[in-house]
């Protein structure tokens, strides 16, 4: 869907890349997150009956992001429904997660693996499916 | 399921425990096709911005102008209890864009690579990746038509696997197969920390 490319020639820039975005607009121009640690699978779970009304400076994609993790969502599902890149979403979860709106569950780490009654209860599972 | 750990918020509200699995091969290996296979929900797609500078530093200056690019990415989700899921992860299948794998593979529980026979130096880098940070992994011979041109062994000694990587044969397009593969992967992850789960 890409048409002119701006500017000059780019190293990424060609038909396996993808379009040309300019995504980091609705950061207003802030590529890095002001939290740490919003992995692709950490749960976001938005405050109950968030008073958004005292914050008029978020954006409707922040307040999007409060409702759809009313109900706990990974970050890279709530990429996916506000068709955003993930990057971006990071950046808006920091402003969310700074003022309380939001809370941050993390996924276990490889240097914490899963015990193994978890592993079984996931061999079990997908014999189950 | 009394057994497993499931982690509640501040709220008392309970979120599950979400595992990353990676899926990744060549290109046209078939990872998109297994996701998809596997995935509960259509196969979604996200997508990470690359941006030539920027991203590592905080100097946003002239941001605005500059040109960026994304790669995307399809996951899929496997709801195995009310406490557990598993994201699939599709990798991107260009070696330029491997700087995204990192992430995806920090904190992963493993991946499957998978190898088309046709094709099979093409899951050579996957491999190596995965030796190298070590992330348990399986290979999945994805026999594409039905065919299998090659044996087991062949493919193997072919890959220079060692002997307990788990190689499975199977169908990308089929969640039985697929789901075999996964089942394969979680056992292999399970052995490596020698408490096997398989009563098979």
């Amino acid at each position: 869907m890409r048409t002119d490319l701006p500017g000059e020639r780019h190293e990424w820039l060609d038909d396996d890349a993808g379009p040309v975005v300019r995504p980091y607009t609705l950061t207003g121009g802030r590529v890095r997150s002001c939290a740490d640690g919003f992995d692709l699978v950490a749960y976001v779970l938005a405050k109950p009956n968030p008073d958004l009304a005292a914050y008029p400076e978020l954006h409707p994609e922040h307040r999007l992001l409060v409702e759809l993790a009313g109900r706990g969502t990974p970050v890279v599902e709530l990429a996916a429904d506000l068709d955003l890149a993930v990057g971006v979403v990071r950046v808006l979860l920091g402003d969310l997660l700074s003022r309380g709106l939001v809370a941050v569950q993390q996924p276990p780490r490889a240097t914490y693996l899963p015990d193994n009654d978890i592993l079984k209860a996931v061999v079990d599972g997908l014999r189950a499916l | 399921m009394d057994s497993v750990r499931y982690d509640a918020d501040r709220r008392g509200r309970r979120v599950p425990i979400a595992l990353k699995i990676l899926i990744a091969g060549g290109f046209g290996a078939g990872k998109t096709t297994l996701v998809s296979a596997l995935s509960e929900v259509r196969p979604l797609q996200t997508e990470e911005i690359l941006t030539g500078a920027g991203v590592d530093t905080d100097d946003i200056s002239g941001v605005e102008t500059k040109s960026t690019t994304t790669v995307a990415m399809d996951f899929g989700r496997i709801t195995i209890n009310d406490d557990l899921q598993l994201y699939l992860f599709g990798t991107p299948g260009q070696d330029r864009f491997w700087f995204l794998w990192d992430e995806l593979a920090f904190g992963a529980l493993g991946a499957v690579v998978l190898a088309d026979t046709r094709r099979l130096a093409d899951c050579f880098p996957s491999i190596d990746y995965f030796e190298q940070r070590g992330v348990p992994f399986v290979v999945g011979v994805n026999c594409f038509d039905g065919s299998q041109r090659f044996s087991l062994e062949a493919v193997r000694q072919a890959l220079d696997l060692d002997p307990d990587v788990p190689m499975v044969l199977c169908d990308a397009r089929d969640r039985q197969s697929g789901k075999s593969v996964l089942i394969s992967l979680v056992e292999h992850v399970a052995r490596q920390r020698g408490e096997a789960v398989s009563a098979v």
